[in-house]
């Protein structure tokens, strides 16, 4: 702690936040990153004040749900879980059937007032439902809690997929899976469900995926083999991102990203524009905040004292590295391109308000075990 | 359950967990490393060659647009070509101050508001560097004005694009359709990759229908450009396909003379080739010329055509809905024999009116005194109408609507274009689910008769006449005879396709009608037998007229056209030869007056040119 800082006002602080019951470390590295964000959307608008102001309101209206979120006792959130999953789910079937389609997919669901993805809502409700059934269960996993772990995840994670919307399966998927892997499935468990995943590959490819999915996948490999379509982006955006260099060009210098050359670079490729105006060096301090803040999740997760706890804030913190990973990953060309946004920094709310609540849940589970010693 | 419990030890189970979160930790880290490692090549080892790259990211790729499918009669006669028309194009990224260069341009050149909000809507869509279309169709002094100026201004282009053409103007417009400039209703429709550059899309008729065909692909460029964007060599290319073209079953010369048939008359002629569904003519009168919206319509042109009291753009052949009238009498008076309520030789008196036993309400017959003693023939010939509502109170509205609905009616063709309308076939389940009303039998009497709530489209006219003349197989009419495949200039067909097949009980029901039809044209009494002089073939008709009983509420009470307006429509259908027929026909002229003097004679007309040209 910083001594220099008046203990007093130290002492107000950390009341206001344990009243709060937030986590002060995590909220502030949480704040630290709003912030990043909403600078490189300043510029990849083009200056658009107007479009950084809806960005700030998302910000503020996804904390006030963090706050909300965190002070429900983690027992209700527990008993809750079950219902969350089954809503989400039956929405997803609506979906299906009554939901209304966006560039191409069916994603999402109009109640009148409001209109949203129910795939979002998995992305807490699958970790959710599994940690609360294995919490109670003799750990490691045996075969049965496996079976019913994985048909837990599988129905929505297929029913997402089919949307499609590859780039939320894959977040929901992750999220169940790293429940099970905490709660100590064996390795050679995973070793022979990664074989048969990857024997099931080809099968996948050939019947699962859309043709756009397989062009992006293609086009990762032979990015000039569609230079007006989805290889497009990938060239703009290693430009850009290599172009930024060590230091980068400077906020708002970016020119491939100032002269439209970067697609989506509000939302998807925001970090292309971050990368050739902030540079390596920037980048990787970027990529410590967002490492800092999976740490500290990981450590809120380690010192619950509940299975339940521990699977879920684990299971979120490395959630959270996937979008990280996934996003990166496709903007700097190693991965194809799945709709993944850079988790708190790309514009938009739905992703937003998400993360956020994950975080809630969190921070529920630190204060979570005061109260219970 | 129980015994599992016990084995619950939270030590051991908090150890494996953290085990298992400090693993995920330095995988986490590790894949990080792999992002970083990844940002390290792209920003520190190949900085130079990206910044390279992005300084002179002078390598533009360029769309180019596939020219247009053609469009051809059944004959190879040209219905829609594409001609070369100058374009002003500007090139976003080369401009420094746009809105000043606007202004300039329009000192040369006359930009409406229209061009310009969709430039501003393109500029969104298409990246910095692609030349965007400010005006279209330049003529020759607009040209001449700009070359000579373009040395001032940066990022501005002449060019010269093929546009759809439509070389005989107006004609068959209705069974064509236009293109029109992509906007924003087409945006979410089409894929962005496969129309970059293209600027028109088919907006109605074939045109649309037939949209995926005569596109064509997408060709790119790959160009060098100089600091200023001008192209310096071009490094590679994929030339674009050319769309489809089309062979169409329509006869451009039957088409004409069907048009020219009408003479200022509005209306709608359909003819069908009754053995495989081809449509020979698709008119709907009038006409307007479609080479106006191509580039799009002036404000002033579009609503003269908009508000005119003519509606020429409404097509009239395929949404157009009618009261088919007597032309209905065929069809129920075959059923009354199929369904053994009536003998062909059994008669009905005719007085004037028919009267439902215990009803005091009169239906009238269109003759005042009656047509007397009447058998199936005569009330086919004289179009008695208290014959038909006799057949119909015995018959009941039922097997009416089941029979008419195999032979067509009140359902779509399923024709090969754009904007078809249902028509109805009223039944008691139709009837309850559009004003939640009983069926009254009164109402199956008007049906009897072709009026009331019954309503065809020209084109379900024509086919169920085309159906009947086959004894009851119905084809699905098309209008695309066979598709040529580019490049390979591989023929397509078409493929005929029954749709429908009633089974007649016995033929000589059917016969006994048709002779009627027959009498109707050539015999004594037929009431179009003005038709039959001097013909070398023999035909089977009948007759129609509806009741216009009401005018559109939002409309204007103008008197010298209400007059016009609620005057009858004139109705005809045939088909011919009689033996073997090889054409039918259905002819509606709007406020015609009688089926016999107005629209026989285009429809015999129609039949002269397919049937004597031919042979």
């Amino acid at each position: 702690m910083n001594q220099s800082l008046d203990s007093d006002t130290l002492s107000y602080t950390r009341r206001i936040m344990d009243a709060l019951r937030l986590d002060p470390v995590l909220l502030a590295l949480l704040l630290v990153l709003a912030t990043f964000g909403c600078l490189v959307l300043y510029s990849a608008t083009g200056a658009d004040s107007a479009s950084v102001l809806r960005q700030v309101t998302r910000i503020v209206v996804a904390l006030l749900l963090l706050v909300a979120v965190a002070n429900v006792p983690l027992r209700v959130i527990r008993k809750f879980s079950i219902w969350l999953y089954l809503g989400g789910v039956a929405m997803l079937i609506a979906v299906m059937f009554f939901g209304e389609i966006g560039k191409g997919a069916q994603r999402w669901l109009n109640l009148g007032f409001i209109r949203f993805q129910p795939s979002e809502i998995l992305k807490l409700a699958v970790p959710m439902i599994v940690a609360a059934y294995l919490a109670n269960r003799v750990l490691p996993v045996g075969w049965r809690e496996l079976l019913v772990s994985a048909l837990l995840v599988a129905v929505p994670v297929l029913l997402i997929a089919r949307q499609p919307d590859l780039g939320t399966a894959i977040l929901v998927g992750s999220a169940g899976f790293f429940v099970l892997f905490l709660a100590g499935v064996q390795w050679r468990v995973m070793i022979i469900l990664g074989v048969i995943m990857s024997m099931m590959a080809p099968l996948l490819w050939k019947f699962a995926l859309h043709d756009y999915q397989r062009t992006r996948i293609l086009t990762l490999l032979d990015p000039e083999s569609d230079p007006l379509g989805s290889g497009y982006h990938i060239i703009q955006s290693k430009i850009a991102i290599g172009s930024g260099g060590v230091y980068g060009k400077g906020w708002l210098n970016g020119t491939q990203s100032q002269l439209d050359f970067i697609p989506e670079r509000t939302t998807d490729f925001i970090f292309s524009v971050f990368g050739e105006e902030f540079g390596f060096f920037g980048s990787v301090v970027l990529l410590l905040i967002y490492l800092a803040i999976i740490f500290r999740g990981l450590y809120i997760a380690a010192h619950s004292t509940e299975n339940f706890g521990r699977l879920l804030a684990g299971a979120l913190s490395l959630t959270f590295f996937v979008y990280l990973f996934v996003n990166t990953g496709m903007v700097a060309g190693m991965l194809p391109v799945v709709g993944v946004p850079l988790p708190l920094v790309s514009y938009g709310g739905t992703s937003m308000v998400t993360l956020m609540v994950g975080f809630g849940l969190i921070m529920s589970i630190r204060s979570a075990k005061r109260f219970l010693v | 359950m129980s015994k599992r419990e016990q084995l619950k030890d939270d030590y051991l189970e908090n150890r494996l967990i953290r085990r298992r979160l400090v693993l995920a930790a330095v995988f986490t880290v590790l894949l990080l490393c792999l992002v970083i490692g990844r940002l390290y090549v792209l920003q520190v080892v190949e900085h130079e060659y990206f910044s390279t790259l992005s300084d002179s990211n002078r390598v533009r790729i360029k769309a180019l647009p596939p020219t247009r499918g053609l469009i051809f009669d059944r004959n190879g006669i040209v219905m829609a070509d594409n001609l070369p028309a100058y374009r002003l194009e500007i090139v976003r990224e080369q401009v420094s101050d746009l809105d000043l260069l606007l202004q300039q341009l329009q000192q040369y050149v006359d930009v409406s508001d229209q061009d310009l909000k969709r430039f501003h809507q393109s500029l969104k869509r298409r990246r910095p560097f692609e030349s965007i279309p400010l005006r279209l169709n330049l003529d020759d002094a607009e040209v001449a004005r700009l070359a000579v100026n373009l040395h001032q201004f940066e990022g501005v282009e002449i060019n010269a694009r093929l546009t759809r053409n439509y070389p005989n103007g107006a004609h068959a417009v209705h069974a064509l359709g236009y293109v029109g400039r992509i906007d924003e209703r087409d945006l979410g429709k089409v894929s962005e990759v496969d129309y970059a550059g293209t600027t028109h899309i088919g907006k109605l008729g074939l045109e649309k229908f037939y949209e995926k065909e005569l596109h064509g692909e997408v060709g790119i460029q790959q160009v060098e450009v100089n600091a200023r964007g001008r192209t310096l060599r071009v490094l590679s290319e994929t030339p674009p396909v050319q769309g489809n073209n089309l062979y169409l079953t329509i006869d451009s010369r039957l088409q004409k003379i069907a048009e020219e048939a009408f003479a200022d008359q509005s209306g709608a002629a359909v003819a069908i080739d009754p053995n495989n569904g081809e449509i020979l003519a698709l008119v709907s009168m009038p006409i307007f010329d479609p080479n106006l919206f191509v580039n799009g319509i002036s404000f002033d042109n579009y609503h003269a055509l908009r508000d005119s009291h003519r509606r020429p753009l409404f097509n009239r052949a395929l949404s157009g809905q009618y009261p088919p009238g007597s032309t209905t009498k065929p069809f129920f008076g075959l059923l009354g024999l199929e369904s053994a309520v009536m003998q062909a030789k059994q008669r009905v008196f005719c007085i004037g009116y028919y009267k439902l036993p215990n009803e005091e309400r009169r239906y009238r017959d269109w003759k005042k005194e009656g047509h007397g003693h009447m058998d199936l023939n005569d009330a086919i010939i004289q179009s008695c109408d208290v014959y038909f509502y006799d057949l119909a109170y015995r018959v009941g509205i039922d097997r009416m609507s089941e029979f008419m609905g195999k032979f067509g009616f009140g359902v779509k063709t399923g024709v090969d274009s754009t904007g078809e309308r249902n028509g109805i076939m009223p039944s008691r389940e139709w009837k309850r689910g559009h004003d939640g009303m009983p069926w009254f039998p009164g109402e199956t009497l008007i049906t009897g008769i072709g009026q009331g709530a019954l309503l065809v489209t020209p084109l379900q006219l024509a086919n169920s006449t085309a159906a009947f003349a086959r004894r009851g197989i119905r084809y699905q009419p098309h209008l695309v005879k066979s598709i040529e495949m580019i490049p390979d200039y591989r023929q397509i067909d078409t493929p005929s396709r029954i749709v429908g097949r009633y089974e007649l009980q016995r033929e000589a029901n059917w016969q006994h009608v048709h002779d009627a039809m027959v009498d109707v044209v050539h015999g004594l009494r037929g009431t179009a037998k003005g038709i039959s002089r001097g013909m070398q073939y023999r035909a089977a008709g009948k007759t129609g007229t509806a009741q216009v009983f009401e005018i559109a509420q939002d409309e204007e009470y103008k008197e010298d056209e209400v007059i016009e307006k609620l005057r009858d429509h004139a109705l005809f259908i045939s088909y011919a030869p009689a033996a073997n027929p090889r054409i039918a026909v259905a002819v509606i002229v709007e406020n015609g007056g009688h089926g016999s003097s107005v629209a026989a004679p285009i429809a015999r007309k129609i039949m002269d040119a397919y049937l004597l040209e031919k042979s």
